[in-house]
């Protein structure tokens, strides 16, 4: 009898990775071969599928559900306006910069949030998002209530700006998936999700929770910075109450509970699937949010492991393991 | 010039005895399943349309819909709670939220495309301006004033419900031990769902309430969910004296802030509640054990 070994790679992995490096390899040239409209939505795709990647780390993973992340979206956003319009730093740097400001600001904003219990937790951080929101109304080098535009693009020719743009988009989407995989493959990942399945248990066993779920918070909200910045260098326009309107996380939310809340395929399939849903419906107006809320409570209640959840049991199918398997 | 900032406390504390109307329901939830409602704020505007709606079509005072209105709601509320939201409890933190995050999207789009996005105004007449001279320069409105003291009877009656009543045990019993409570024989789906009704009630009254006060738009609700919870978490959890409470300081922070900025109203608001987050997270007045 030979010793079990652990599995960690499947078949349908290796497969995923060669899936994943092709359409990496399409979508890196795509600035050669596309217009830039199909750029611009690109950038929208990928900006949606960090924030997506991320909320789901964040609650699929840490189970901490914030319905304000928002917040971090709208500071990385206002950080490239202040930084490139008034600071005269280049648009592109602020890209990364938004992220460490987001990370920063994040910092005590946990320690504050982190005193509210479960579902207050949620509307504890929308009250913080409100806060962000208020207070850069007041802010009139900003453009107070009405926002203003980003001067600082118009220095940067067309062919210039948009290609960097999307390829610091879809950087970002690739590292946000990869840093999740590889985050969850280790042994903090694991602490992660024996958080997420249980407290207690897993503080029994050593896991130190609260350190856990402060980084969690910390690298969800720099994604949502990063984002914040890209979105609005592709917008050229920020306004308060845009950057920090709560139906950026309502979307991210629909988003990972259709694809698949708890899993990596999960927020892809759910924002191809969103993009797919709002190309053809968006026409519809009201009645679209209202199909949309209205799929979301469904699935919640009926399917609530989403569409790459019921994919991944019923098939055995996982493009990105994060399992540990004993064979022989 | 004492005398305004005193007028402007005044003003503060009748209008904390809406937000605190607005926090009992959501409170009320809490308090008996664990359950946070994201919609809170878009029922309380559905209390709001529902009364403009029967105002409109039957030229009634809108008080005097109110009660319609509000036993709608609350049978809402039951079915509600019986048909979906028990489904989502005991499974962890996500599916509450989640259901209930998606039904406020569902409500707030509905109501946009029943009224538009335009204010509306529940028309009250006289009821709404007539006011109460206490002196040289304070002068308070009758119906402020008697939102106010509405809403001290809806504590008083609560806290009263809760403690003296059958209901009331079977609901705290229901909320410290849900799998134990059906030994003795309570089928707490029912109780759940009857505490729902009550919070739907007294949301549909809020609502009709700030209709009444002031106008409001389909969009307005997650506003009020903000004030409702940071009431709740202002007074401290478990105590609905807290919760009142809450709501007063909430309102003053908002009426003083509006009055140094028209800016800052909202802002003073959320920073009261960051305060006390920060320096006294059980809240002011939690419930001693």
């Amino acid at each position: 009898m030979s010793a079990p070994v652990v599995v960690r790679a499947t078949r349908a992995s290796r497969f995923g990775a060669g899936l994943a490096a092709a359409a990496l390899a399409a979508g890196a040239t795509l600035p050669w071969w596309s217009d830039s409209g199909t750029m611009r939505l690109a950038i929208e795709f990928f900006s949606f599928l960090v924030m997506a990647q991320m909320w789901n780390l964040l609650a699929g993973y840490g189970g901490l559900v914030s319905i304000g992340h928002q917040a971090f979206l709208g500071l990385g956003g206002y950080l490239l306006f202040a930084l490139a319009n008034h600071g005269g730093v280049n648009p592109f740097l602020c890209v990364p910069l938004a992220g460490l400001a987001a990370a920063l600001v994040a910092w005590p904003a946990a320690k504050l949030l982190f005193r509210l219990q479960g579902g207050y937790f949620a509307i504890g951080t929308w009250a913080l998002a409100e806060v962000f929101r208020l207070l850069l109304a007041n802010v009139s080098m900003l453009g107070g209530g009405s926002g203003q535009s980003l001067m600082a693009m118009a220095a940067i020719p067309r062919a210039t700006r948009e290609p960097f743009a999307y390829w610091m988009a879809l950087s970002a989407a690739v590292a946000a998936v990869a840093a999740v995989y590889l985050l969850l493959r280790s042994r903090h990942g694991l602490a992660l999700t024996a958080i997420r399945d249980s407290e207690v248990a897993s503080a029994s066993q050593g896991v130190d929770v609260a350190f856990t779920k402060l980084w969690v918070y910390i690298v969800s909200a720099a994604g949502f910075g990063v984002v914040g910045a890209i979105y609005y260098m592709n917008i050229l326009r920020i306004s308060p109450n845009a950057a920090f309107d709560v139906s950026w996380t309502a979307y991210v939310i629909f988003i990972v509970v259709i694809g698949g809340i708890g899993t990596i395929e999960g927020p892809i399939v759910g924002t191809l699937l969103f993009f797919a849903l709002r190309e053809t419906l968006a026409t519809f107006g009201t009645w679209y949010l209202i199909a949309l809320g209205a799929i979301a409570v469904v699935v919640m209640l009926y399917a609530p492991q989403g569409l790459w959840g019921w994919v991944a049991a019923r098939f055995d199918l996982h493009l990105f393991p994060t399992r540990r398997w004993l064979r022989r | 010039m004492l005398l305004e900032w005193l007028d402007t406390v005044l003003q503060g504390v009748l209008l904390g005895g809406l937000y605190a109307m607005f926090a009992m329901g959501l409170a009320l939830i809490w308090g008996v399943m664990r359950l946070v409602n994201l919609a809170h704020g878009d029922f309380i505007l559905l209390g709001a349309y529902a009364a403009l709606v029967l105002a409109e079509s039957t030229g009634l005072h809108p008080l005097a819909a109110a009660p319609l209105v509000i036993a709608v709601l609350a049978l809402g509320g039951y079915w509600l709670q019986r048909g979906v939201l028990n489904a989502t409890l005991g499974k962890g933190l996500l599916p509450p939220l989640l259901v209930t995050f998606g039904l406020s999207i569902v409500i707030q789009n509905l109501l946009l495309e029943g009224f538009s996005a335009d204010s509306k105004a529940l028309r009250a007449e006289t009821l709404t301006t007539a006011s109460l001279r206490l002196g040289e320069s304070i002068a308070v409105g009758w119906f402020p004033l008697g939102v106010f003291v509405a809403a001290l009877v809806l504590v008083l009656a609560l806290q009263l419900l809760f403690s003296r009543t059958a209901l009331g045990r079977e609901m705290r019993a229901a909320s410290d031990d849900p799998e134990t409570v059906q030994l003795m024989g309570v089928d707490q789906r029912h109780t759940y769902a009857l505490a729902m009704a009550l919070a739907l009630a007294l949301m549909a009254l809020a609502g009709v309430l700030l209709g009444m006060r002031t106008s409001f738009s389909p969009t307005d609700g997650p506003a009020y969910l903000l004030f409702a919870f940071e009431a709740v978490v202002i007074g401290g959890l478990g105590s609905f004296w807290g919760t009142f409470a809450g709501g007063i300081l909430l309102g003053v922070a908002q009426t003083v802030g509006f009055r140094i900025d028209p800016g800052w109203g909202l802002l003073f608001g959320h920073l009261v509640f960051l305060a006390v987050l920060l320096i006294r997270p059980q809240g002011l007045f939690p419930r001693t054990r």
